[in-house]
């Protein structure tokens, strides 16, 4: 159980005009800023629970999750994470958490992937059986199979990603953190990341809280979602509540035979080309049944698909209700 | 403690395998460290020449500067601890913060065996090329077992002073935003202060009574002092002693720092 209660923290940074003369004038005196990167932020997350956390650059999801991790100390309010206090104990709490820095690598660059889980093991004292057991179970589930003997640098940034997560594995943790780890992987690779990280959720009821700028993986992974924006929590529920906030309207699109059909009051157009048209329109007045019978009557449908609105749409609608 | 005795062990492993990749940067201070010490050999022996009172014997001096060449990596407080550096500059520190390992043992151990692993392949080759030369040019090996015992005592902790002082260096890094200026400065006061441009005995007296007294006294000018046999005896145990006395300063200043700077922390980027 994740608990943040009442959660600030500032950063103080230094601050200068461009260009040589007030380069030079701040070598001699300095101003700074006050950056609120989080004010008074609470929530709690269940066990098993797996959490997406949104929001824009500098909204404060890195400055959270490194608080969570016992890395940074809030100035102000409480977490604790399994009843420690991560920045207290860090030592202790560390032990029972995976953690991994999408922009950062845990992984010696130099020596094969397999030298860096070793040293993992060894840190975390993982028993010899059970590390063998856990390297076996994520090679196959990350399919990392022959390049665990192949030396960082000469792997690709998804074959990396996969890695550094299995690395963070190794010791069995109860909660796991993700800051952005899909980011700049290929399509193959984050869906192969989003399918890991949903069977550990299911199988082994990992905790997992996970940040990120891919709507997707919000879609494909977590239920509940929580919104941070200026330092504040804006938002938190489920996925589909938080769309029906934005829009209750639906997207239909319609592959057809034929003429293009008219549209029908209360149907916006989003987009029309050759035999494909994509509409919307809001439920409570066109029932969905209506709209697929209006269409079916008008042309030959040879396919169709209803759906709500994109976690995406939602989020650039939420980021624009708050301001952000 | 056994137990982090095996992850030392293990961080020295993974040092030593990632060195062991950099064929060419062996060959190269090999290289390096043979001409540098020929060099320095040549220079002393054209001052030797001329009638004059010298603190240290010749063969002392030059069996100094060979050893001096041979073991410069485990006594060079700035070295090149990359990951350390650019784990503070980037904030991988992050990830170092998250490991259930207490961060000073840790960098500790890394640096010291960054520097082992380095030191294991040159200095035999150096010492090999050194002892190999004819008589003034080469170094003359300590005479007996118990020179070597307590050569061997000394540059352990001298060893541990080096990396205790240059764990001071990284811990201010958390305080600076670049590494230079500290490079530097912490560079030219250990390499002279510690004998590692002429040994300590011939520094002017008025001078030498601060100076043997300052940290830089217990790194590498005490073990090669030894090494050369210009300290035997009782006058070796002293400074042994004295170099306990440091070294045990110095890790507890390193270890209050670095709890300071933990609380202290703003990781960069992002």
């Amino acid at each position: 159980m994740i608990e943040f209660s009442g959660v600030s923290k500032t950063y103080r940074v230094a601050k200068r005009q461009a260009g040589m003369g007030n380069a030079l004038k701040s070598f001699f005196s300095r101003e700074y800023n006050l950056v609120h990167a989080l004010r008074d932020v609470s929530f709690t997350i269940g066990d098993g629970e797996m959490v997406g956390y949104i929001g824009p650059n500098g909204a404060g999801k890195s400055t959270t999750i490194k608080i969570m991790c016992g890395v940074l100390t809030p100035d102000d309010g409480a977490c604790t994470v399994n009843g420690r206090i991560p920045y207290r104990e860090r030592v202790a709490h560390v032990r029972d958490i995976g953690v991994v820095f999408g922009q950062r690598s845990q992984l010696w660059w130099d020596v094969p992937v397999a030298d860096s889980f070793e040293l993992i093991r060894d840190i975390y004292k993982v028993k010899e059986d059970r590390y063998r057991k856990n390297l076996s179970d994520l090679s196959e589930l990350l399919n990392l199979g022959d390049i665990l003997q192949t030396p960082v640098r000469n792997l690709s940034l998804g074959q990396r990603m996969r890695c550094e997560i299995a690395a963070s594995l190794l010791h069995d943790p109860g909660v796991l953190f993700l800051d952005e780890p899909t980011i700049g992987l290929d399509a193959v690779s984050k869906i192969a990341v989003r399918r890991f990280l949903r069977r550990l959720n299911e199988e082994k009821g990992t905790t997992i809280l996970l940040t990120t700028h891919d709507m997707q993986d919000i879609e494909a992974l977590t239920r509940r979602v929580l919104l941070i924006g200026k330092g504040r929590v804006l938002m938190d529920g489920n996925l589909a509540e938080l769309k029906k906030h934005i829009s209750s309207r639906k997207t239909m699109t319609a592959e057809y035979r034929g003429p293009a059909p008219a549209l029908r009051e209360g149907m916006e157009l989003v987009q029309s080309g050759e035999g494909r048209i994509v509409i919307r329109f809001d439920p409570s007045e066109i029932p969905v049944s209506e709209a697929v019978t209006y269409f079916a009557q008008l042309t030959e449908l040879t396919d169709v698909s209803v759906s709500d609105i994109t976690a995406e749409e939602m989020a650039a609608g939420l980021y624009k209700e708050y301001d952000l | 403690m056994r137990a982090n005795i095996k992850i030392y062990f293990s961080l020295f492993r993974i040092r030593f395998n990632q060195n062991l990749q950099y064929r060419a940067v062996v060959l190269g201070a090999v290289v390096k460290g043979f001409f540098w010490a020929l060099l320095e050999v040549l220079g002393y022996l054209a001052l030797y020449r001329r009638a004059g009172a010298f603190p240290m014997e010749l063969s002392q001096t030059i069996t100094y500067v060979w050893a001096f060449q041979a073991f410069i990596v485990l006594f060079t407080v700035v070295f090149g601890d990359g990951e350390i550096y650019s784990a503070i500059r980037s904030g991988a520190v992050a990830y170092d913060l998250v490991r259930p390992v207490d961060l000073y043992g840790r960098w500790f151990c890394q640096s010291a065996s960054n520097r082992l692993s380095f030191a294991l392949v040159n200095c035999f080759p150096v010492l090999l090329m050194g002892a190999l030369l004819p008589k003034p040019y080469g170094l003359t090996l300590p005479g007996s077992l118990r020179q070597l015992i307590l050569f061997a005592v000394s540059a352990l902790l001298a060893f541990g002073v080096t990396v205790a002082l240059s764990m001071l260096m990284y811990i201010s890094l958390f305080y600076l935003i670049s590494q230079r200026g500290i490079q530097m400065m912490v560079r030219l006061t250990t390499i002279f202060l510690s004998g590692g441009i002429v040994p300590l005995p011939f520094f002017p007296e008025p001078v030498l009574r601060i100076v043997r007294w300052l940290p830089f006294a217990a790194m590498q000018n005490m073990p090669l002092q030894i090494f050369c046999g210009y300290l035997s005896g009782t006058d070796a145990l002293r400074g042994i002693v004295f170099q306990v006395i440091w070294l045990s300063a110095l890790v507890l200043a390193g270890r209050a720092a670095m709890g300071q700077a933990e609380r202290k922390v703003i990781v960069n980027g992002g």
